[in-house]
């Protein structure tokens, strides 16, 4: 009996240790964010299209508060920006179509949005919270990673974009 | 070879023995279910925060509610 139950415990416990080797967070600032190629509104959304352009990628979903405050303030920054070299980019994570359609119905986007609804992009990026913005420099590096959307975030958002933009 | 056999065995069980957990936490993108109205536990998020900060505030206990009325971690 004992044997058993010996080599049981030490296959629980290695496939255990297996589990807990999780991959450090992808996306620092600094480094090259993952690429990803998913399917938009028109046509497929590649991060490869962007390249050159400061992007202000956007991980949102239609059950997330915060998001519907953030798609006016997008729409405003993809206004104001778009002609100095700014791509806003947002990347849908529900898993169901149509929700994200009842969303973009109430909150129009009139920047890129993608969908992504098994999730092996926000699980590449390693998105901790909803929604979660990454500002990728036009060298193709991460600029910066912001988690949430509250009104104090607008004018530090706002400002980490200028500043992106001035240092092209 | 049987005496493997049932190692194997007792490692199944005593692996499920976890339970769900095996699976992992929930990630953020994944809380779409979490986050509707009836998955809530308390009827008004801003109550239910109202409620949070008097406990935290009588009892002298650390904060402990973790989302609190958001359900996408966005608070």
């Amino acid at each position: 009996m004992r044997p058993f139950i010996a080599r049981a415990a030490a296959l629980v416990l290695s496939g255990a240790f297996g589990l807990v080797g999780l991959p450090a967070a992808a996306v620092e600032v600094g480094n090259v964010p993952p690429s990803f190629e998913l399917g938009g509104r028109v046509g497929a959304v590649k991060l490869s299209n962007y390249t050159g352009k400061t992007v202000y990628l956007d991980f949102w979903a239609s059950w997330c508060g915060p998001c519907k405050q953030s798609f006016p303030w997008m729409n405003d920054m993809h206004t104001r920006y778009a002609a100095q070299g700014l791509s806003v980019v947002a990347i849908n994570v529900d898993q169901k179509a149509d929700d994200a359609q009842a969303f973009l119905r109430k909150a129009p986007a009139h920047f890129d949005i993608a969908f992504d609804p098994t999730g092996q992009t926000p699980k590449a990026y390693a998105i901790k919270a909803m929604p979660t913005s990454v500002l990728i420099g036009p060298d193709g590096k991460v600029l910066s990673v912001h988690s949430g959307f509250k009104d104090q975030d607008r004018n530090v958002l706002e400002q980490q974009i200028r500043q992106a933009l001035r240092l092209q | 070879m049987k005496s493997l056999l049932w190692s194997l065995l007792a490692a199944g069980l005593l692996g499920s023995l976890a339970g769900c957990s095996t699976t992992g936490p929930v990630q953020a993108w994944e809380k779409g279910n979490l986050a509707k109205p009836g998955m809530a536990m308390d009827a008004d998020p801003l109550d239910q925060r109202f409620m949070q900060h008097i406990y935290t505030s009588k009892e002298n206990s650390t904060g402990g509610s973790g989302v609190g009325g958001g359900g996408c971690g966005c608070n």
